[in-house]
């Protein structure tokens, strides 16, 4: 019973790690490295505003998601546009700003135990015998939340099937009035506002700690290669596999293995599935 | 006359054309176009200790060609092959730990723990990238990405081959001179090797492979076999620079497998011009002193280079080589439209 609700939590939260980082790279095929650092700025920004500001936790949860969305862009307006199309360009070029900004922050003093955010609800309640906290379940509902949300934006509104239109393909798309870069420029801001997102409801279960982002990082691209990278209904199922497989080797094996557990499970897929559980690109598994 | 009206031509000067055929070995002047460059860096290269002032920047000097061997490698994984690695650090941290095991629990000599260092840990390279040779651009970057991050916390979890301390006392070089001069010649005999390498046929099928790995496979080629070849030959390159880098420091541990060694020689080609094999070097002479000169600023190091990194790969991601040769080798002109 611990382990099944310990593991949805832990998988809840790989899903909400790894949305962002799909939901870019499916809409605009451009792998988004700067995700973890993205996720790490949200944290700080929050805890600005939160502490040094003085606004109330929600104000600045709400503004610090606007703020990373406003980085991400950013950062595609004047950076990844330019190199968007050319793979090893893109990677090192989003990998590159993302190092910048967590050792940047890492520079700027925010590093240790200091830096924390309070959970939502200060409770704790028993379910079949296993203690829960609140917060804890709150995280869950968010995560369900923000699926729900997710498909019905991409299902109902004209921007989300424009969008999802653009991820299909993308010259079909272009031809029916689409315009690609604005798609990919909302994709991106929507893609950072998930990681921001993530990052307010996941850092208040520790510290905001600058290697944060690199764990992130590799969990969301871990997490979206099992699934497929650019389909994100793969990417919560595969979410739901590593995050129970994780759960499961911190029972029985030790903590220090749940990245191993990530490397494994990408190795694995690549050589069994390619395109991942749910890809829909075709092309690499016949590339591969 | 407007710029409208113009354009910029840009033609090859004559004794670029002469010298390509036989007729390079008909005058001094063809012969020197042709074999200056090459001795300018040769020579470079090789007085480079003797250019420095003291000691401390001499050690700079062999982590400048530590790095140039790495970033000669990344050119040629990423511009030869096709495979992006962002794992340099894997490949040092491999080839470091080898040479530091080779040294302290077998008790070999220096002239032998780093050829060992060399062939054993990039054999283990390969075979552990083995899996995920398949695979092509994102997804090798990713895969290679997080091997170092892997191998350090297993290492750690363990407590295995030192743990968290790692293994201190290793032997250094014999003097500093010899330090310097083992890797300086390291990378000049691996920037012309591979330069060779790459103009020869296996050359050419490599280059296949990155342009169109299916085309490869319908001629009949095994293109697993080319690539793990091609990962053997970079790792083979990257495990060397671990073992001299290990030698140099005394000590193998962990931040053998820390984030610099996979991201410098990335902006150092990015910098140097990538694609040239001699460009990275000339990126790792400019980025390593300018990195020591920053040292006191501590991990901004990375972050400042990062910056540097992402304004030459979207302003002007041709580099510095590419640059230099273009205009070395041709004029341009404005001419009418």
């Amino acid at each position: 019973m611990e382990i099944l609700i310990y593991g949805t939590v832990n998988s809840m939260a790989l899903a909400l790690m790894a949305l962002g980082f799909a939901l870019v790279y499916g809409i605009s095929r451009v792998p988004n490295f700067a995700h973890g650092a993205i996720y790490v700025v949200s944290g700080f920004l929050t805890w600005t505003f939160l502490r040094v500001v003085g606004l109330n936790y929600f104000l600045s949860a709400v503004l610090a998601i606007l703020v990373t969305g406003l980085i991400g862009a950013l950062l595609y307006q004047f950076v990844l546009i330019r190199v968007r199309g050319m793979a090893i360009s893109e990677i090192i070029a989003s990998y590159a700003i993302g190092l910048a900004i967590l050792e940047g922050l890492r520079w700027g003093g925010f590093r240790g135990m200091t830096y924390s955010l309070p959970v939502f609800v200060e409770d704790m309640v028993i379910i079949a015998g296993v203690p829960i906290d609140f917060h804890r379940l709150l995280l869950i509902a968010i995560g369900v939340a923000v699926i729900a949300v997710l498909w019905a934006f991409t299902h109902f509104t004209r921007l989300g099937l424009a969008l999802r239109g653009m991820a299909q393909d993308e010259r079909a798309a272009l031809m029916l009035g689409i315009d690609s870069d604005r798609m990919a420029l909302i994709a991106t801001a929507l893609g950072s506002m998930l990681a921001g997102l993530a990052a307010i409801v996941l850092l208040p279960l520790g510290n905001i700690v600058v290697e944060a982002g690199y764990n992130v990082l590799i969990m969301a691209i871990a997490v979206c290669i099992v699934g497929g990278l650019g389909s994100w209904m793969g990417a919560v199922l595969a979410a739901f596999l590593i995050g129970f497989a994780q759960i499961l080797t911190v029972v029985y094996l030790g903590s220090h293995y749940q990245i191993v557990v990530a490397l494994l499970a990408i190795i694995f897929t690549l050589i069994l599935r390619p395109s991942g559980l749910f890809g829909r690109q075709k092309e690499l598994e016949e590339r591969v | 006359m407007t710029i409208g009206e113009l354009r910029k031509e840009r033609v090859d000067r004559g004794i670029k054309v002469r010298t390509e055929g036989i007729y390079a070995l008909m005058s001094w002047r063809e012969l020197a176009y042709l074999a200056l460059p090459r001795l300018v860096l040769i020579a470079g290269l090789l007085a480079l200790p003797f250019l420095v002032p003291g000691m401390y920047w001499q050690k700079v000097i062999s982590i400048v060609s530590i790095y140039a061997l790495l970033a000669i490698s990344f050119d040629f994984l990423a511009h030869y092959v096709g495979l992006v690695s962002l794992g340099g650090a894997f490949f040092i941290g491999t080839g470091g730990y080898v040479a530091a095991i080779a040294n302290k629990t077998l008790g070999l000599p220096i002239f032998l723990t780093i050829p060992i260092a060399t062939i054993a840990g990039a054999a283990i390279c390969t075979l552990l990238l083995l899996p995920c040779l398949p695979l092509r651009g994102v997804y090798f970057a990713i895969v290679t990405l997080m091997y170092p991050l892997v191998l350090a916390r297993i290492i750690e979890a363990l407590d295995i081959l030192g743990g968290t301390d790692g293994i201190m006392g290793v032997a250094s070089f014999p003097g500093h001179w010899t330090e310097q001069y083992v890797v300086i010649i390291m990378v000049l005999v691996f920037l012309f090797g591979l330069r060779r390498l790459v103009n020869l046929d296996i050359g050419l099928v490599l280059r296949g492979v990155k342009d169109n790995d299916q085309a490869v496979r319908a001629s009949g080629m095994n293109i697993t076999r080319y690539k793990a070849l091609a990962v053997f030959i970079a790792s083979s390159m990257g495990c060397l620079a671990g073992a001299c880098l290990v030698h140099i420091y005394m000590w193998a541990g962990i931040s053998l497998f820390a984030l610099d060694f996979s991201i410098l020689p990335i902006a150092a080609t990015v910098i140097g011009g990538g694609g040239t094999l001699a460009g990275p070097v000339l990126g790792c002479l400019i980025l390593v002193p300018a990195s020591e000169l920053l040292r006191a600023f501590g991990t901004l190091r990375i972050a400042f280079y990062s910056l540097i990194l992402v304004g030459f790969i979207v302003y002007k991601s041709e580099g510095i080589m590419v640059f230099g040769q273009r205009k070395y080798h041709q004029f341009e002109r404005w001419v009418k439209i």
